[in-house]
């Protein structure tokens, strides 16, 4: 027999086993699949950071015709539910209750000071313990107070003229709707979790079984060995990213603005670096409990908070920043979210899919190295 | 009684103390996440890319600009001269947002009427977009204000007088840190609890534990009594970096804050103790901690606010502890809550910790092989 | 016999190897010289620690030597790993069987690995499959195999590319005594027909009588290479079978084991073995044996007797009298049954684990559960100590059933379960006020009993050392101190002398009759025949039921005939499986 044809058929022979195991290991199944769609039902329901009736009180120390119309400015708005209270210390009250988030305050003297001197203030309370949430709900009052001023304008047969006037215009997710760019980024972490924590626990379980140690006797080369694991796995993580994709598609409506096929290069690239990371693992941890653990905290954790998945990456510390170029879900989500928002933006993409390719040379070049049929 | 509840418990700490493997769970993922969670997790906008695009080049656009290189949420990476270079500054994400300013900004403005001004923003990441959009209305609104006052323009005939409470910088590493109190206890109580039974049924011990002429109940207090003294004081230690390292202020009685933190750590030893009597072995019990973990901490309002998801999911909160401690933890930190407004908060807590345990007395007597 | 051109199956030269755990550095082969003769059947023995594991794990190319040379079949296993582990077969202590796959499915990845064509496959497969006797269950996942079979499969994996120097590391541990005999009788079979080498560790000393030659290990150094007999032959004349009808057999071996004159005591059958210490008449005037007398015969030494000399050379302080437990419950010894067992069955699923189990124990007896590993007798046992539900009939023990007994009646029973099962991260001492605690002794009571565990079991040196770092007799001694804490009037033991050198399982036994004399009642399970013999009555299990019940002699002389004049209990075990196979196979 030639050599090989010796090498085809183990791997072969560990193709099979790895995918029987697979297939027969309800766990295997459940990080696989289940995991994904827990996950994507979790953020792309439970998680969203665009506010929407937001509770807000509203006190009116003297009705008239002005204060309603300022009123209804806030009712039409989807943004808030307001609420009437007779007097600020009642409204500051329930801000302290937590019973509303904000309160607009329109003092006794508001149409008065409105029809005489033109500089009638409107006291915004918020309650900035949430400071993004009250950031966005500062943004959406200017809102609704400068839709009120035109109308107020108009009805006074005049025409508000602002020195300057904001036109926008918001590119690739013009509603800024948050599911549109956190499912997309969830892929990532699908695959991380598939590819890195999935491989390593397997490999940590054939040490902890003994089995591995009747896999290393035999004539098996060490490459072939990782192959034959990397193969099933890899299948499974692309698996588990179509199943993603088709959620994040059609249960969320996320538009896929860019190519599938470009979408299925990238992802393989990922892919790869995440099984590598999950190989380098298991050739430090041989019991799961360590293998989970390191998993967790340097592939899981990292492409959760550090990749740009939620967090904006500029906007953390320097040093932070710098951390975030070793963790290879940065590179694809950025890729992802553009490949899903904007198109097949090349620039993008292919200046971090070289980071990737990169960073897999270095972890399988790592693994080679480290590797060894031994058992120590 | 006490006799055999003071023995299990000093055991079982000192099992866990003298474990490197344990050590490491109790010091190094919280280190790790304090870290991570105390500055990664910002949604603050700081030092966001924008391109100039100045059509106008006269005096009034170049005061704007001004303000725009004076801000310190943004930085210009680029000065732009035409159209076509707009689409690959914000496709290639070298800019977040285009400031285009009309060729006839100045002309206008300086004749009374209103000059416009575009802004070009990338929405991939809606959020960051949302802050960006808000910086900038912020800053022409200023600028408003001060053309129209130093022109004796009229303004408009109202104004917004905006004060945010608590958290006047409307910094979010005020919200973030306190959040992370509840989060690391919760993780390390889980931890502690949940794999207790687990390793010892590995061990074998657990047979052993259970032939001696301890009862039941007197196992899960002895049990306990480990989560809830290392959750206590990991939970003061990451109080005190919070106070003391990140300057959060602690506004409110301590008292109230332990009151609960004792509750929550009832609460969640209680759930850690029903993972643990239903694991067979430690890699179920990390397992079953992972899978509750993570839902509680997404659906607790640590990162994004509960009343943002859909109705049904908001009811599911509800059997949160979380959701509650992180609602003490801010009310105290922040908002200077004392015990009569978190009275809501405690009773829920108390309630889950109490049917949690009683579950778990429960589940323990039933899988006892 | 050895041929001469052909090249030594194994060789080694000035073999070294160490492992550092922490700051301790293990010393486990320490300048091995050996060579092992290709065709036969070497043995490799030793107790807990010698070296076996490693020197098999070095020679299949798992473990890289620090010193010295080691050549397989001729080759050199540090420079040619991968031509070494194509023409050997290793099957290591814990095969690792895919429990998920089928016993096809291992089959086929083995032969995928091992490079085993097609064609050849078909042939080689029924083969092997008849030779272990798994061709019937080729679509049964390994998982649900019992012990003896997985271990028959491992051997057919290891088997599947006809190997030409065979590794086995303890292949028999926990096996049963049928699929023993099985094992060793494939291993014989492949050596006389196929011609291959093996080398096999083994814990069983009778095994290694059936080796064609024997390596003896011990902490890491060579102690002996030779013929089985070469090892027992210079004994001759020391060994004797000693009776005496008015003194009852465990007895007469503790004073026996106390007589200067005796190295060795130990009970066997009805009888009790003695090594002298020198050759010459053996005087046991001292005994008063009363006017019956003591019986003595002269026996031919076997390849235990050699062992333990041996080894009580190396390290004199087993010899050394452990002192005598002073137990202050002591109890007459009257016949009332403390533990009641009435057609007992345990369910898991559909499966049978324990089916109409009955038996009784009385105070002060040595109470033995026999069978091999899922027989049954774990779930038996912990059922009685109320770890696990009965799904049928009634146990009692001391009146209660512990299962719904109150606290209290468990503070009259020791338990020691089958591994090692104290808190191996807590230190000895730390371990032993735990369990004084739970079982609520307190104040003086509880400072005494600590004091009686650390001198009585000779672990004050190890005190503030983490349990689990004990070596493996002294863990066996801590699990025992921490069970009689309390003083119990029932001891449970599970498997208590699995995996344990035959010095300490000596030295255990010594314990447990001592106990016995004081009117404690013991329940032991184990799948030792041999120690069956210390029992005063007993039960052999099998397939969750009960196959003969009564006392050792009574069991053996079931089948004593012209074959066999005196049975072993091996060989009545044996009889009993296939009694009842024979039965199971007539048509229902």
């Amino acid at each position: 027999m030639n050599a090989r044809g010796g090498a085809l058929m183990r791997l072969r022979g560990m193709v099979r086993k790895e995918s029987l195991q697979i297939l027969r290991d309800p766990s295997s199944i459940a990080i696989a699949f289940v995991m994904p769609v827990v996950l994507l039902l979790l953020f792309g329901y439970g998680v969203s950071l665009d506010a929407q009736h937001i509770p807000l009180a509203m006190v009116i120390e003297r009705p008239d015709a002005n204060s309603a119309s300022f009123a209804a400015a806030f009712q039409q708005s989807e943004y808030f539910s307001p609420r009437r209270f007779d007097s600020i210390q009642d409204a500051e009250q329930a801000l302290r209750e937590r019973q509303v988030d904000g309160i607009v305050w329109l003092r006794g003297d508001f149409s008065r000071r409105l029809l005489a001197a033109g500089d009638a203030p409107v006291g915004v309370i918020l309650n900035g313990v949430d400071a993004n949430q009250a950031r966005i709900a500062s943004g959406y009052i200017q809102g609704a107070w400068q839709s009120w001023l035109q109308a107020y304008a108009s009805s006074h047969g005049q025409e508000l003229t602002l020195p300057a006037a904001v036109e926008q215009r918001v590119w690739f997710n013009p509603a800024l709707r948050s599911r549109n760019f956190l499912v997309p980024g969830l892929v990532a972490v699908i695959m991380t979790l598939i590819g890195a924590l999935l491989t390593a626990l397997v490999v940590a379980r054939e040490w902890e079984r003994g089995t591995m140690e009747a896999l290393m006797v035999t004539p098996i080369r060490i490459g072939e060995l990782l192959l034959g694991k990397l193969l099933p796995y890899f299948v499974l993580g692309m698996g588990g990213m179509l199943l993603s994709v088709a959620m994040a598609r059609w249960q969320f409506g996320v538009p896929l603005a860019g190519s599938f096929w470009l979408l299925l290069a990238t992802s393989t690239l990922f892919m790869l670096v995440a099984l590598g990371m999950g190989l380098l693992i298991s050739t430090v941890a041989r019991n799961q409990f360590v293998a989970g653990q390191i998993a967790i905290l340097v592939t899981f954790l990292p492409a959760f908070i550090l990749s740009g998945f939620i967090f904006d990456i500029g906007s953390m510390p320097a040093p932070i920043q710098f951390i975030t170029h070793v963790v290879p879900a940065r590179y694809f989500v950025a890729i992802l979210q553009t490949l899903f928002l904007a198109g097949d933006v090349w620039p993008v993409v292919l200046g971090n899919a070289a980071a990737l390719l990169l960073m897999m040379l270095i972890f399988f070049a790592v693994l080679g190295r480290k590797a060894r049929k031994r058992l120590e | 009684m006490l006799q055999h509840i003071l023995a299990l418990a000093l055991k079982e700490l000192l099992a866990l103390l003298r474990d490197k493997r344990s050590r490491f769970v109790l010091i190094g993922p919280p280190i790790a996440q304090l870290l991570v969670f105390g500055f990664a997790a910002t949604f603050d906008l700081q030092n966001a890319s924008i391109a100039i695009y100045d059509q106008d080049q006269g005096a009034a656009a170049r005061e704007l600009i001004a303000r725009f290189e004076g801000s310190r949420n943004f930085e210009v990476v680029a000065r732009i001269d035409h159209d076509a270079q707009v689409a690959p500054l914000i496709d290639d994400r070298q800019a977040l947002l285009v400031l285009r300013i009309d060729p006839r900004f100045s002309q206008e403005i300086l004749s009374g009427g209103s000059g416009s001004v575009q802004v070009i923003l990338d929405g991939r990441n809606s959020n960051t977009a949302m802050l960006a959009l808000n910086y900038t209305r912020g800053i022409v609104t200023d600028f408003n204000d001060t053309w129209a006052a130093r022109h004796g323009r009229s303004g408009p005939p109202a104004h917004l007088e905006i004060r945010p409470w608590y958290n006047a910088n409307l910094e979010s590493r005020w919200f973030v840190v306190p959040g992370i109190v509840g989060l690391l206890t919760l993780v390390v109580t889980l931890i502690v609890t949940a794999l207790s039974v687990a390793r010892e049924r590995e061990a074998g011990t657990f047979d052993q534990l259970l032939v001696t002429p301890l009862r039941p109940v007197e196992i899960l207090i002895g049990k306990s009594i480990p989560g809830l003294l290392i959750g206590l004081l990991q939970g003061s230690l990451i109080v005190a970096i919070a106070v003391h390292g990140f300057g959060i202020p602690l506004r409110g009685s301590v008292g109230a804050l332990y009151l609960g933190m004792a509750l929550f750590l009832l609460s969640a030893v209680g759930v850690g103790l029903m993972i643990s009597s239903l694991a067979v072995t430690q890699q179920q019990g990390l397992l079953g901690a992972f899978l509750f973990m993570v839902p509680a901490i997404i659906l607790s309002g640590f990162a994004t606010p509960i009343a943002n998801m859909p109705e049904a999911v908001q009811w599911l909160t509800y059997i949160n502890p979380l959701r509650y401690f992180l609602i003490v933890l801010r009310g105290v930190f922040l908002q200077g809550d004392s015990y009569a407004l978190l009275m809501d908060q405690y009773w829920p807590m108390a309630l889950i910790g109490l049917v949690s345990l009683i579950l778990a007395g429960w589940l323990f007597r039933h899988r006892m092989y | 016999m050895v041929n001469a051109g052909s090249p030594a199956a194994l060789a080694c030269h000035g073999l070294g190897k160490t492992f550092s755990s922490g700051s301790r550095v293990i010393q486990a082969l320490d300048g091995i010289d050996l060579t092992v003769t290709p065709g036969r059947i070497t043995g490799l023995i030793g107790p807990d620690g010698a070296g076996k594991t490693t020197l098999m794990r070095l020679a299949a190319g798992l473990l890289r030597a620090d010193a010295g040379e080691l050549r397989v079949l001729d080759l050199d296993v540090s420079r040619e790993p991968l031509a070494v582990q194509s023409v050997i077969g290793y099957m290591p202590q814990r095969f690792g069987l895919y429990e998920d796959l089928s016993v096809q499915e291992n089959l086929d990845l083995y032969a995928d690995l091992q490079g085993v064509l097609a064609v050849e496959r078909r042939g080689r497969y029924a083969e092997l499959l008849h030779m272990v006797g798994l061709a019937r269950f080729t679509a049964r996942l390994a998982g649900r195999l019992s012990g003896g079979m997985k271990q028959k499969l491992g051997l057919a994996c290891t088997l599947v590319r006809p190997p030409r120097l065979l590794l086995l590391d303890e292949p028999t541990v926990g096996v049963d005594p049928v699929s023993r005999r099985e094992l060793w009788a494939i291993v014989q079979r492949l050596v006389r027909e196929e011609g291959v080498s093996v080398l096999l560790s083994t814990a069983y000393l009778d095994e290694a009588e059936r080796c064609d030659e024997v390596i003896l290990l011990h902490q890491g150094r060579l102690l002996g290479q030779g013929t089985p007999a070469s090892f027992s032959e210079p004994l001759t004349g020391r060994c004797y079978l000693v009776n005496a009808p008015t003194i009852p057999k465990r007895r007469l071996q503790m004073r026996l084991t106390a007589l200067p004159a005796v190295a060795d005591a130990i009970i066997q059958g009805e009888s009790v073995r003695v090594v002298a210490r020198a050759v010459g008449p053996l005087d046991l005037s001292s005994l008063d044996a009363g006017p019956a007398g003591v019986e003595i015969r002269p026996v031919v030494p076997n390849f235990e007797d050699a062992f333990i000399i041996r080894l009580q050379g190396e390290h004199d302080a087993t010899t050394e009298e452990s002192p005598p437990l002073p137990m202050a419950a002591t109890m007459a010894n009257d016949d009332a049954a403390v533990i009641r067992v009435d057609r007992v069955q345990r369910r898991f699923g559909e499966f049978y684990a324990v089916k109409d189990v009955s038996f009784e124990v009385r105070r002060g007896e040595i109470f033995g559960l026999l069978g091999a590993n899922g027989a049954g007798k774990s779930t038996t046992f912990r059922m009685l100590c109320g770890l696990l539900p009965a799904s049928g009939g009634q146990l009692e023990v001391a009146g209660h059933d512990l299962r719904h007994a109150a606290a209290q009646a468990r503070g009259r029973i020791g338990y020691m379960a089958q591994r090692f099962s104290l808190y191996g991260n807590l230190t000895v001492a730390q371990n032993l006020r735990f369990f004084a605690s739970a079982y609520g002794l307190t104040g003086q009571r509880r400072r005494e009993r600590i004091r009686w565990a650390l001198d009585g079991f000779d672990l004050e040196r190890y005190a503030d050392m983490a349990s689990g770092d004990l070596p493996l007799g002294y863990k066996q001694r801590l699990a025992m101190a921490a069970a009689l804490m309390h003083e119990p009037d029932i001891l449970f033991l599970d498997e208590p002398t699995s995996g344990v050198d035959p010095l300490a399982r000596r030295e255990f036994w010594h314990r447990i009759n001592l106990l016995a004399e004081q009117g404690v009642t013991v329940l032991v399970t184990t799948h030792f025949m041999d120690e069956a013999n210390y029992c005063d009555r007993l039960v052999i299990m099998a397939d969750g039921e009960v196959l003969a019940q009564g006392t050792p002699a009574e069991t053996k002389a079931r089948f004593r005939d012209a074959e066999r004049s005196d049975p072993t209990m091996e060989d009545a075990f044996i009889a009993l499986i296939e009694q009842r196979a024979q039965t199971a196979g007539e048509p229902a």
